[in-house]
């Protein structure tokens, strides 16, 4: 099957530091892909080259091409909101929007110009039951996001960047902010998503990526250690700082 | 699509032009002072004090004025100091253990903050008069000590609250006391900045006209003691702006620019303070 | 301890407390002064006929606030209309889309302009404003005038604003995690969008109360007003009429206000009714900073 996303020769570069060093890496659509390594190795500045969040920072340079459905994410005359459309993102603490559950998951899809009520109304319905959130809000769509559990407000995030769409879902250590059960679920969350999506998660958690991954790519101080199918990484790693890290010599 | 793009590029030049134009006006503010005011200034105008004719167009300088708003500027700064740094040290230090209380006063000195200098001025012109007192250097310096207090506090309050809880406590371990611990670790860590705040109250007292308005009155003297009327560097400005006598406006705007020149000074000099506090500040 | 160092603590514990208890107490003394000072006004007049009475004649006993309460509201609300769309703007620039180094450069002109003494900004509302108006602004109206009107007044003031409301709103804006413009632009919405529909949501009673801030401020401004702004007592009925704010009023007759029975108290008054309004402002300010902390924990709990 052709990757969804095929990222080369990527480097990024952070106020003089080498951030990314010629990162090679192909996503497989419909599976999940685990970015796995200690904190500060650059896992997540790759999932936000990824989506183009990069920008918002001065002083980044990047270089390099991202493949997706044959357009280089990074070329300059890229539709950079159409990307983040096609990305959804679950960042590491759930930010609900100031505003009602209901106008959380309405939220994107108004920004593309949807206007209509019913479909609108539709929609959300569908997304925040596909999140598994629905039964829990559905008399509670009007008040404000806030109120809701952190392990809601999580899954309402994923429900709000499913209802615009994407084709990728990037999760950035989404539940490192949860307690063990909402954890629990939300990984559950992601199994069940791989069925639609492309899902690529960053974590530091071994068991969480030993649970969930389909696919593994070991990062360390910026650069690609290793990558491999889950099985293969996690029974037969095959270089010596990954059998490091696995046996936790390094956090 | 495209239409977001276009509001999005429409409303960033809209916001520069926002951001811009307020620099614009500081730059015209101080510009236009400087080139009416530089002509007329002289050395003899801020040397001298008026001489006869003065308020026609003839010799004389306004240092009585200068003189005045400097005496009228420090007493004020020092009496607000005597009651103000203690009652923040009071906010920091005793009221810190009630929570609630030093959020009171905070409140109640934040309600304080805006209260216009006008009415300090009104009020403390009735009492004046109560009291059958004439307008003086004394009364000015009163009146604008009780203005600029709630301002100083809040400054003074906002550097000590800065502090680490935990450089108090390692004073309270070492066996201080809590004025030990106020005067000894908070003033002394915080000196710079309370330096800052200070100047900036010593900024606010020199530039207020309001105030003096009706209790420190005007004379072409320099006061030798403090129940002397003086003059002060607003009203001369002001005073002599009403005249129709274009050299008297003249002066009038000569007098603007040593004014700002003052308040640049010290606002500089504070910058430069709070920026080297920063710097010293120790950190936890 | 020794006992001389015992005392010499308990001597500055007293004069912490003493000092503590003066600054709370001033205020309390203004308004019993005030308000002891300027209830003569009321023996013969109603309070209804003072308030809301146009007819000003100190010298024949009829005190009508009108104009003056008129001329302080409309200057106040004009100076906030220009100030405030302004501020807003920067804020969110200097904070959302310029350059760190550009909000650093800012910095320092803002507290420049806050350090500004009103006398000199009445003199620049002189050299500058002034002919602007009565020269080119009222004549694109076919207006003629002096150019000493309401709108110089309210030009000048909105100046001497900017600086307070722009610090708060940028702190206002700095306060709100980044992650959440993120979260909005990550949906592909685009920053200004997330600025419009996100932040300033989040944002709002922050800057409410920047804005009543910079209203009890301006309420209460009087030699740059004064300045400027003609000081005729009668209620403008155009932005190039001259109005008369209460600050004037206070500052121009403190000098006679002892020769006409009832003008002190006539005056005191104008004074109790800057105090009360500008603490009435303060305090909606605090209830909306107030709502805006809480809004913070609530959301992120």
């Amino acid at each position: 099957m052709d990757p969804i996303l095929s990222i080369q020769n990527l480097n990024l570069h952070y106020s003089g530091q080498h951030i990314l060093k010629n990162i090679n890496l192909s996503i497989p659509d419909r599976k999940i892909t685990v970015l796995l390594g200690p904190s500060g190795c650059g896992k997540t500045s790759l999932l936000r080259c990824i989506n183009r969040l990069t920008d918002l920072h001065e002083d980044v340079k990047l270089s390099g091409s991202i493949m997706m459905n044959g357009q280089d994410v990074l070329d300059r005359n890229m539709d950079v909101n159409e990307l983040r459309r096609k990305t959804g993102l679950v960042s590491q603490r759930p930010y609900p929007l100031p505003m009602s559950i209901f106008d959380n998951v309405a939220y994107g899809m108004r920004i593309h110009g949807e206007r209509r009520k019913s479909v609108l109304k539709e929609k959300v319905r569908h997304y925040l039951g596909k999140a598994s959130l629905w039964d829990e809000v559905k008399d509670r769509l009007n008040e404000p996001a806030g109120r809701l559990s952190i392990g809601q407000q999580q899954r309402l995030c994923i429900a709000r960047g499913l209802a615009v769409e994407p084709e990728i879902i990037l999760a950035d250590e989404p539940t490192s902010a949860l307690d063990p059960m909402s954890s629990r679920s939300i990984e559950e969350e992601f199994v069940r998503l791989k069925k639609d999506y492309a899902v690529i998660m960053v974590t530091h958690i071994l068991r969480q990526a030993r649970r969930i991954a389909d696919h593994v790519v070991f990062i360390y101080m910026g650069e690609i250690v290793e990558q491999a199918p889950a099985e293969e990484f996690f029974s037969n790693p095959k270089e010596e700082r990954t059998r490091m890290y696995l046996e936790g010599l390094f956090n | 699509m495209k239409t977001k793009e276009a509001e999005e590029r429409v409303m960033l030049w809209i916001m520069r032009f926002a951001a811009l134009s307020i620099v614009l006006v500081l730059g015209l503010i101080i510009l236009s002072i400087l080139i009416r005011g530089l002509p007329s200034l002289s050395w003899d105008m801020i040397s001298q004090i008026p001489k006869g004719g003065f308020y026609y167009g003839k010799e004389g300088g306004i240092l009585n004025a200068i003189i005045g708003s400097l005496y009228l500027s420090a007493g004020a700064t020092l009496l607000a100091m005597i009651i103000g740094i203690p009652a923040a040290l009071y906010i920091n230090v005793y009221a810190a253990r009630h929570d609630r209380m030093a959020a009171a006063a905070r409140f109640f000195l934040d309600l304080l903050w805006g209260v216009p200098s006008i009415v300090y001025g009104a009020f403390a012109f009735s009492m004046m008069i109560l009291l059958g007192m004439r307008t003086s250097l004394l009364a000015g310096i009163v009146t604008v000590a009780l203005f600029i207090l709630p301002i100083m506090i809040r400054a003074i309050d906002e550097v000590l609250r800065s502090v680490s809880p935990g450089l108090s406590e390692a004073s309270y371990a070492l066996g201080a006391t809590r004025t030990q611990t106020a005067f000894r670790v908070l003033v002394k860590q915080t000196m710079p900045g309370i330096i800052t705040a200070i100047l900036l109250s010593f900024g606010r007292a020199i530039g207020d006209a309001a105030a003096v308005l009706f209790t420190t009155g005007y004379t072409d003297h320099i006061p030798t003691s403090p129940d002397q009327p003086a003059a002060t560097l607003p009203l001369a400005i002001f005073f002599q702006l009403s005249s129709p006598i274009p050299e008297v406006r003249d002066r009038a705007f000569a007098a603007a620019v040593v004014l700002t020149l003052i308040i640049l000074i010290i606002s500089l000099l504070a910058r430069w303070l709070s920026h080297k506090y920063e710097k010293r500040r120790i950190k936890f | 301890m020794r006992p001389f160092s015992k005392i010499r603590d308990k001597a500055a514990w007293l004069w912490m407390l003493g000092s503590m208890v003066l600054v709370l107490i001033v205020p309390v003394l203004i308004a019993y002064g005030l308000i002891a000072k300027s209830t003569p006004l009321f023996q013969d007049n109603l309070i209804v006929d003072i308030l809301m009475g146009s007819d000003w004649k100190p010298v024949r006993g009829s005190f009508g606030f009108l104009p003056f309460i008129a001329g302080s509201v409309y200057v106040t609300l004009m100076a906030l209309l220009i100030a405030t769309p302004l501020c807003l703007l920067t804020a969110i620039y200097l904070t959302h889309y310029a350059r760190k180094r550009t909000l650093r450069l800012m910095h320092p002109i803002i507290d420049i302009l806050a350090g500004i003494p009103s006398v000199v900004y009445g003199v620049w509302g002189i050299l500058v404003i002034v002919p602007l108006v009565s020269d080119t602004i009222a004549p694109m109206f076919g207006v003629s005038t002096s150019g000493y009107t309401l709108l110089s007044g309210a030009l000048v003031l909105a100046v001497m604003i900017i600086p307070f409301i722009l610090n708060i709103m940028i702190e206002v804006m700095r306060s709100i995690p980044e992650e959440l413009t993120e979260s909005s632009m990550a949906l592909g919405a685009t920053r200004w969008q997330s600025v419009k529909k996100v932040i300033m949501r989040k944002a709002a009673p922050g800057l409410a109360s920047a804005v009543v801030f910079g209203l009890s401020r301006a309420f209460g401004e009087t030699i740059a007003v004064l300045m400027v702004i003609g000081n005729v007592p009668k209620v403008p009925a155009s932005v190039f009429d001259p109005a008369y704010p209460l600050p004037s009023l206070i500052a121009n007759n403190y000098g006679e206000m002892l020769s006409i029975p009832r003008y002190d108290a006539a005056l005191m008054f104008a004074a109790l009714i800057l105090f009360v309004i500008v603490l009435l402002f303060n305090l909606a300010s605090r209830f909306f900073i107030t709502r805006y902390e809480m809004k913070q924990k609530g959301t992120l709990k």
